[in-house]
């Protein structure tokens, strides 16, 4: 039985052996007195989530920036948004391996507060992305600029309603970030630049797609010559493709946000116009750089628009606009 | 009587074995990780391994109780978000001191944990179906009670500082141990002293043995059942008092699969899933191997699905100690 025991324990530390030398190797700390020569940055990187499709299209972009600059970087992030205290054992973990710089995404910007306040104490910069952290620390957002997306979504608007009429735009709150930004770009273009187009209504459904269908029908049964509809993210622009094609008005033009199955197959079949995409891989790619700059002490922008894209039925499939949009 | 003395002497036996195994195997994991990475067997990395422990071992000590009594707790994990939940609401919805949430948790726990053994001797519903009735009720009551967004305790409250606070810190300079990690040593304590020194302990060891011989030899099964769901619910209330403190917010959507880690960290630490046999400090070396794992991992850089995978193996070859150790024990 001992021996069988012995074999057991060593067959577990052979295991941890094997990890342990497959491990790319430690850097070496960084000698203060001396400028660091040529030496392999170490970045780490810490999303939200590992698994989903999205944040392995940031990963995809993250690496690409590594290998452009030659510098090491880690990616990781919890298996669920809800699980705050995993992503800040991972900012911890990563703050005590005295990395150049860190790339972080907070599910939680006031839990994460304390433990970057550590890393910039250690000197450590601190890139955000995507949503970013909502504080002073960070140098540097890498993110979507959702008031120039929705910007274009507004010229296309007005494009394909022949430059005047009535529009709508259902978004999901106006409590986040990303929906303030978005109604306000689309409202203000409109506002400032096409003085023959009205906008009708902005209605709130949460991202639901019940409650945004319920919007969406009243606002086209309030305004019967309306022309165009704007969905601010998917869960409101799956609730106007329900509204319209329930209501049977296909006149109407729907412009939509993000990709989803649902959205990419109305775009498809011509139901929807088009839609704007972010880019998860310039969010991935542009973070990385963006630390990469900080440590070499370049002054950085607050803000760093990652870029976005219109895509309809003639570009949907093209390998470049094809790689941002996710089922 | 001889004979079961000396049976008895055999399972103390094996146990410390058992125990002296896992505590090896965690100086093991320290040695390979410090002298895989510089910045394994830092301060600072050794606070974050100790305070990542606090909750899953707390968790795993409320698990520890019911698996001994032969049964199983899937809720740990949403139960303690239930109570974290019901911290935030006493202090920030209704403006009471601190203690009274801390209360509030602790008596959330172990309610749930009283309901769980009723429901398990009353209702005689199988452990299994029954906290994992309770896992969903306790992660949708949360939902509801929070309206689906995280509950934070205003910085004035000092909330924050029931974890990671340091009073050893103050005490001695630069030892800043955060007190989450202190309050898990101290309930480990307590949990060790209920299980071997009370009643409760005994009768958890005595139903988890033999359920039958334990009701036949005149035990009220039901009370104490109950009694011992509730005593491990108190645990994971303490739990939830901790992960709010160290988040200082009650997040409503997080709990979900902290079960596995906590019965994990049981399993490792030596208590049978069969019931009748684990200690509280096995339980609490099982949480260390777990985190020191997790931890070390993250340092060398391993990529995080190989972790995973390294967990599982882990558990897997626990386990399978285990049974070696009962064939050893038996023979």
């Amino acid at each position: 039985m001992k021996s069988k025991k012995m074999l057991i324990i060593a067959s577990v530390l052979m295991i941890l052996a094997m990890l342990a030398a497959c491990a790319p190797a430690a850097e070496t700390p960084t000698t203060v007195d001396e400028p660091a020569v040529e030496e392999t940055l170490y970045i780490p990187v810490i999303s939200k989530g590992f698994q989903h499709a999205f944040w392995l299209a940031v990963k995809a972009g993250a690496e690409r920036a590594a290998a452009d600059y030659g510098v090491e970087i880690t990616f990781e992030g919890p298996e669920s948004e809800a699980m705050v205290d995993k992503q800040m054992d991972m900012l911890q973990a990563a703050i005590d391996k005295d990395p150049a710089a860190i790339c972080f995404a907070a599910v939680d910007s006031q839990a994460a507060i304390p433990l970057l306040e550590q890393a910039q104490a250690k000197g450590i910069p601190v890139i955000g992305f995507d949503s970013g952290v909502d504080s002073d620390i960070p140098l540097a957002t890498a993110a979507t600029d959702n008031v120039a997306a929705a910007a274009l979504a507004a010229d296309k608007m007005v494009e394909l309603i022949g430059g005047s009429g009535e529009v709508a735009v259902i978004a999901h709150d106006n409590t986040s970030r990303t929906g303030i930004d978005r109604v306000a770009g689309f409202k203000d273009r409109i506002e400032s630049t096409y003085p023959d187009v009205t906008i009708v209504d902005i209605q709130y459904g949460g991202g639901d797609h019940l409650r945004s269908t319920d919007l969406a029908k009243a606002i086209i049964q309030g305004n019967p010559d309306l022309k165009g509809f704007f969905g601010a993210n998917e869960g409101s622009i799956i609730g106007v493709l329900n509204a319209v094609s329930e209501l049977g008005r296909d006149d109407i033009v729907v412009i939509g946000y993000d990709s989803g199955q649902q959205q990419l197959e109305a775009i498809r079949s011509g139901q929807q116009a088009g839609a704007i995409t972010q880019d998860p891989i310039g969010i991935g790619y542009k973070c990385v750089e963006a630390a990469v700059k900080a440590v070499r002490g370049e002054t950085l922008p607050k803000f760093i628009d990652t870029g976005f894209h219109w895509f309809d039925a003639t570009n949907i499939d093209d390998p470049d606009i094809a790689a941002l949009l996710y089922e | 009587m001889k004979a079961n003395s000396s049976t008895q002497q055999k399972k103390t036996g094996a146990d410390t074995i058992q125990r002296l195994m896992a505590f090896g195997a965690l100086i093991i994991l320290f040695v390979v990780f410090s002298l895989a990475s510089p910045y394994f067997f830092t301060l600072s990395n050794v606070i974050g391994i100790l305070v990542s422990t606090a909750v899953n071992g707390l968790l795993a000590i409320g698990v520890t109780f019911i698996i001994i009594s032969g049964g199983i707790d899937l809720s740990v994990g949403t139960v303690m978000t239930l109570s974290a939940v019901m911290a935030a609401v006493t202090v920030r919805n209704w403006g009471m001191p601190n203690i009274f949430g801390v209360l509030a948790a602790v008596l959330t726990g172990t309610f749930a944990g009283a309901v769980n053994g009723l429901m398990v001797s009353k209702l005689k519903l199988p452990p299994f179906i029954a906290t994992l009735g309770m896992l969903n009720v306790a992660r949708g009551l949360s939902l509801v009670i929070t309206d689906l967004s995280p509950i934070y305790f205003p910085l004035e409250t000092g909330w924050n500082r029931i974890a990671m606070g340091s009073v050893l810190g103050t005490i001695i300079p630069g030892f800043d141990i955060p007190n989450g990690v202190l309050i898990m040593f101290g309930s480990a304590l307590v949990a060790g002293l209920i299980l071997s020194k009370t009643v409760i302990g005994r009768y958890a060891f005595a139903i988890g043995s033999n359920e039958e011989a334990a009701r036949l030899s005149g035990l009220n099964i039901v009370l104490w059942k109950t009694a011992i769901y509730a005593v491990g619910g108190l645990f994971v209330g303490i739990g939830g008092v901790i992960i709010a403190a160290r988040l200082n917010s009650a997040q409503p959507a997080l709990g979900l699969g902290y079960e596995l880690d906590a019965i994990a960290a049981a399993v490792i630490g030596g208590v049978s899933l069969s019931g009748g046999e684990g200690n509280i400090l096995g339980t609490i070396i099982g949480a260390f191997i777990i985190s020191t794992l997790t931890n070390g991992l993250r340092i060398l850089s391993v990529p995080q699905e190989w972790q995973i995978v390294v967990t599982g193996l882990i558990i897997l070859s626990a386990v399978y100690l285990d049974i070696l150790r009962k064939k050893a024990s038996a023979n």
